[in-house]
């Protein structure tokens, strides 16, 4: 009797593990605090096409155009194109700040925080052309590289994604 | 024939259409320009023009705003900025760029509200046009154009010494480097300014659109 309900138990345990844990993993999208040398790393991978977008969530314009990343996150992630999103918050704002807004608007896009802050000649790193304001957008292949500063309206990106993905995969 | 002198004059608008987007995304100051003079709305209702400033040696021209959370971080700095700088003959003017549609908390009401509340000393300018900010290269808050009354061609003009960021640590926990007081001290010594240019995260200028 005793063996049965603690083989129940076990039992019930295990079902509403399995069932809490995908919800668990959504809820909570991991960001790592990653250093310059890092995110370059993470940009030499396989991906036919990087998309690495700055933002912040002090930032209104880069939260504005989120969603729009979001979108080509959905219709490109099987294409070989990996979408970005770099926070430059400060790191000590990780808990309080980015993960809840992560949360919030449930972004599923590839996350991390960049820690450049004690890092000289880091903008000019990333791309010359950058003034350091944000938003900023870059957009990585084996071929190419293109940047933009400041906002994009979802025509815009998609527009550009279309044509860096399929200058790309041209062989 | 017709058709490949067509196909051939597509290409070359195409190339000047690029070659002249290029050049848009160039504009601005670079260190050595002559900057131009201004007269914008301050937030006492007076026009306020550098020529105004007539024992200046310079001026620590601003580009800041109310939103921008850094633009706020800097603000006791830049107050400081000017206290000790207004008396060596480098006053600190601030101009406020945005599209205040894009932002309604830096018009020029809420100018006056932010420059009453933290008791800036500095002229806190509104640049309605935004023709200001396109003429220096102002991209972000804040972004801070360094400028020094020289003689070019027998007239006064006033030379692009130092375009950047305030000091190198935004929080001001813990400054390394006072890149404004460095390069004002280079002036004072008549040495060459370094770095004459820095960059740092900022909050994007909100164009009109």
């Amino acid at each position: 009797m005793i063996k049965t309900n603690v083989l129940g138990l076990i039992g019930l345990f295990t079902i509403l593990f399995y069932t809490c844990q995908p919800k668990f993993h959504k809820s909570n999208q991991n960001i790592s605090i990653i250093s310059l040398q890092q995110l370059e790393q993470i940009t030499k991978g396989n991906a036919q096409l990087y998309i690495i977008n700055f933002w912040a969530t002090w930032c209104k314009p880069c939260i504005e155009e989120l969603p729009y990343f979001e979108k080509i996150n959905q219709q490109y992630k099987n294409k070989g194109v990996q979408t970005i999103l770099v926070s430059l918050d400060f790191k000590e704002d990780l808990k309080e700040k980015v993960k809840p807004f992560v949360l919030k608007n449930q972004l599923k896009s590839q996350l991390y925080l960049l820690d450049v802050e004690k890092q000289k000649g880091w903008i000019d790193e990333i791309n010359p052309n950058w003034s350091g304001a944000i938003p900023a957008t870059l957009f990585l292949s084996k071929k190419n590289t293109h940047f933009k500063e400041g906002e994009l309206s979802l025509n815009e990106l998609e527009e550009l994604v279309e044509i860096y993905y399929q200058q790309a995969i041209k062989k | 024939m017709m058709k490949q002198i067509l196909i051939l004059l597509t290409f070359c608008i195409g190339i000047i259409a690029f070659a002249s987007d290029e050049n848009k995304e160039k504009k601005g100051y670079e260190i050595g320009d002559i900057a131009t003079d201004f007269e914008l709305i301050n937030v006492d209702d007076t026009k306020v023009s550098l020529s105004q400033f007539e024992d200046a040696k310079g001026f620590i021209v601003i580009f800041t705003c109310n939103h921008c959370p850094f633009s706020v971080m800097y603000e006791d700095r830049i107050i400081e900025l000017d206290k000790k700088y207004k008396e060596l003959g480098y006053p600190v003017v601030a101009i406020s760029p945005n599209d205040v549609e894009a932002f309604p908390e830096d018009d020029l009401p809420n100018m006056k509200i932010r420059s009453e509340e933290k008791g800036f000393t500095f002229p806190y300018l509104y640049d309605e046009t935004q023709e200001i900010a396109r003429a220096y290269g102002a991209t972000k808050t804040p972004h801070v154009f360094l400028l020094h009354k020289e003689q070019v061609d027998e007239e006064q003009a006033l030379i692009v010494k130092y375009i950047g960021a305030i000091d190198d640590d935004k929080r001001g926990n813990d400054i390394e480097e006072k890149y404004i007081e460095m390069a004002i001290k280079a002036l004072q010594n008549g040495e060459e300014v370094n770095p004459s240019v820095t960059k740092a995260v900022g909050c994007s200028v909100k164009w009109k659109k």
